[in-house]
């Protein structure tokens, strides 16, 4: 799960990491008031999910309130376009405004989970500002890491020779860091983050150091345990059919490609996914039905799959372990009733309650579905389909 | 031989009164699995469905039954210190299935095992099975072949299930039987990996050559990579789910994650290739691509 910049501005500013006054409008309107009230230059922000603000003309430093009106009207008027969002882009409903600061360094911190050290990392580098996935590969030496302990956390010395690493000597700015250092792994134990990201931390010319930019994602297991997490998630940036399976105890992610994916097990469902890619294919989406699955949630899978007009074809693959083939072959038939198939359905069962499943399909005699005999074979036979 | 598990091991259930975790006690006890006892606190002094023993706590149910072995189906909120609990009360191994606990909770669950000695599969696994002796998990037991009964057997290390039901089928297809099959999780945060289970079957006289089924997230298949290369020497075959996956997108499982361009199949796959392993391009010539590697 992730959430917005000033929502984790929020959770910083909890945590008593200082950050650069601001607010959050919905209008532009509201972002004059907010100008105003800041009295200075402010930087408006649109908040979105999506990074490459900057590129798309998202993120403006204004001087006067004419500038914050013009920024403020093109950005809640046009939709975001950028790499991360693809050429339909997003609407943007929100603005941060916040006020400028005259920036002397800029630095990275951040908190990342570690999983082959098993804990939590802080890193942290005097080249902030920039894109810390570039530090890594060029100048990785740039970037200074302690790890966690998994039940003490963050000792004190670990924190002093963070601060120490990114060049702090003044006392009261190197006691300043040590605390946003301290504030951001509160925050990400605390809420359970996968990344807790401040980028860029600042030193300003007066000498204080504020985090101006910050990133969370945050464990989806661990959610449930967070009330404060959920009641910050907005739904309308989230994957509305990605949302929907969700409900249904799917896990589904939409593709570009037009052979829509039914499998059980997320292993076997991205394994599916690439065998299509190999045979030519192309694949519109990642489902796994899961164990436990039943006929109603098969159907709902149906639907989901069939809602993207893109789906020319769609294959069934499915290993019956505790998920068995019979609940599989039941859906088939009740969705071919119920829905009714436009594009051919290539079916491919093995495991618990085969035979059952084999001739349930069998009897009910469906022109659409195309039965395959092993995996190969299915993927064979949807990408010829579709061709 | 085998590893980590056989007829003689003595397991009990965490969970055994709930759902999934009396359904799948039956299976595993069916299979031929030493199920002696099982706990779900407030229920201690009864019988399960199975006939077996319910004990309130994991430090009852080992002094009593002499249990070796647990198997978790807690829910995810609790399941972490279910771990902990049948560590400090004993277990030498804890079977973990349960999918979906936080990965901090695994942090502070792992490290304490450590302390402790003991060892952990999953979680978010479908167990161990060392075919024709001791079922330990979720998966269909019809589907393996006991050691003996095919022409060469192998071990199986994955992070996927039904992956890994896949990668059994083909190799029982093929008369090829398993020594034992071990499904490590899709977690990012877990117990047994590769590297610690490739040694296990590098010194099981049994075992004459190794599956691996890998995916995308994390690097612990380039780390077996490298540790393949130097201490390895029965075949390897292996597979890596993921490869068109796009990027910052998870994938089902926790773990399977590209994320900071850390993670992907094709840096997994180039690894594997240069430490000698057999790379199948398609998870259908798993089976296949074993048997030319045993035949070599």
């Amino acid at each position: 799960m992730k959430v917005h910049e000033y929502q984790a501005r929020d959770l910083l500013t909890e945590a008593g990491v200082p950050v650069p006054a601001s607010s959050v409008v919905e209008t532009t309107d509201q972002a004059l008031a907010a100008f105003n009230e800041i009295d200075g230059m402010v930087v408006v922000k649109a908040q979105v999910f999506a990074g490459g603000r900057g590129k798309a003309g998202f993120v403006k430093l204004c001087k006067t309130a004419d500038e914050v009106r013009e920024a403020a009207t093109f950005m809640l008027s046009n939709k975001m376009v950028s790499v991360q969002t693809g050429p339909e882009g997003i609407e943007v409903k929100k603005l941060l405004i916040a006020a400028a600061v005259d920036i002397e360094s800029e630095y990275y911190v951040a908190v990342v989970m570690d999983r082959s050290r098993r804990r939590p990392v802080v890193m942290v580098s005097r080249e902030g500002g920039v894109e810390i996935e570039v530090v890594a590969k060029e100048n990785p030496s740039a970037i200074i890491k302690q790890w966690l302990h998994p039940h003490l956390g963050l000792l004190g010395f670990q924190v002093n020779q963070l601060v120490a690493a990114l060049g702090f000597t003044d006392k009261v700015q190197a006691k300043a860091t040590g605390k946003v250092i301290r504030g951001l792994v509160d925050v990400f134990l605390k809420y359970d983050c996968a990344l807790a990201e401040i980028n860029p931390l600042v030193r300003t010319t007066a000498g204080e150091v504020l985090a101006i930019d910050a990133k969370m994602n945050f464990d989806d297991n661990a959610t449930f345990r967070h009330q404060k997490l959920l009641d910050m998630c907005d739904p309308s940036e989230e994957d509305q059919l990605e949302l929907r399976a969700n409900k249904a105890n799917l896990s589904y992610i939409a593709l570009d490609g037009n052979i829509g994916c039914l499998v059980n097990g997320a292993g076997l469902a991205m394994a599916t996914m690439d065998i299509i890619k190999l045979h030519g294919g192309d694949p519109a989406n990642f489902l796994d039905v899961g164990g436990s699955v039943t006929t109603e949630g098969a159907i709902e899978a149906f639907r989901i799959i069939l809602s993207d007009k893109k789906v020319k074809g769609i294959l069934v693959n499915i290993f019956g372990g505790i998920a068995k083939c019979d609940t599989i072959a039941e859906a088939l038939i009740a969705a071919a009733k119920e829905i009714g198939f436009d594009v051919p359905v290539v079916v491919r069962l093995e495991g618990t309650n085969v035979d059952r499943a084999r001739q349930m399909l069998k009897e009910a005699n469906l022109d659409v579905l195309i039965p395959a005999d092993d995996l190969t074979d299915a993927a064979e036979k949807v990408c010829a389909k579709v061709a | 031989m085998s590893i980590l598990v056989n007829r003689e091991t003595k397991i009990i259930c965490q969970g055994i009164t709930g759902k999934a975790g009396a359904f799948h006690t039956a299976a595993c006890i069916e299979y031929g699995a030493k199920f002696v006892g099982g706990v779900s606190p407030g229920k201690g002094g009864t019988k399960s469905e199975h006939g077996l023993p319910v004990f309130d706590s994991c430090h009852a149910a080992v002094a009593e039954t002499g249990a070796e072995v647990s198997m978790i189906f807690v829910p995810a909120a609790f399941a972490a210190d279910a771990v902990m609990e049948a560590s400090d009360a004993g277990c030498s191994l804890v079977v973990l299935i349960t999918e979906g606990i936080p990965t901090l909770d695994m942090v502070r669950a792992r490290h304490y095992l450590d302390e402790q000695g003991t060892q952990l599969i999953g979680p978010n696994c479908p167990g161990v099975i060392t075919p024709g002796q001791c079922k330990i998990g979720i998966m269909p037991g019809y589907i393996h072949k006991a050691p003996g009964q095919g022409a060469k057997n192998v071990g199986i290390i994955s992070r996927s299930g039904t992956l890994t039901y896949e990668a059994v089928w083909q190799c029982t297809s093929r008369d090829i039987a398993q020594s034992t099959c071990v499904g490590i999780g899709g977690d990012p945060v877990k117990g047994l990996n590769f590297i610690e289970l490739l040694d296990m079957f590098q010194a099981d006289s049994e075992t004459d050559g190794v599956i691996m089924i890998g995916e995308i997230g994390g690097t612990d298949e380039e780390d077996a990579a490298k540790h393949i290369g130097e201490h390895i020497t029965k075949p390897v075959v292996a597979f890596i789910a993921g490869q068109t996956a796009p990027p910052g997108k998870r994938m089902g499982h926790a773990g399977a994650i590209i994320s900071g361009g850390e993670g992907t199949a094709g840096s997994k796959i180039a690894a594997l290739r240069e430490a000698g392993v057999t790379v199948a391009d398609s998870p259908a010539q798993l089976g296949e691509a074993m048997q030319k590697a045993l035949a070599a």
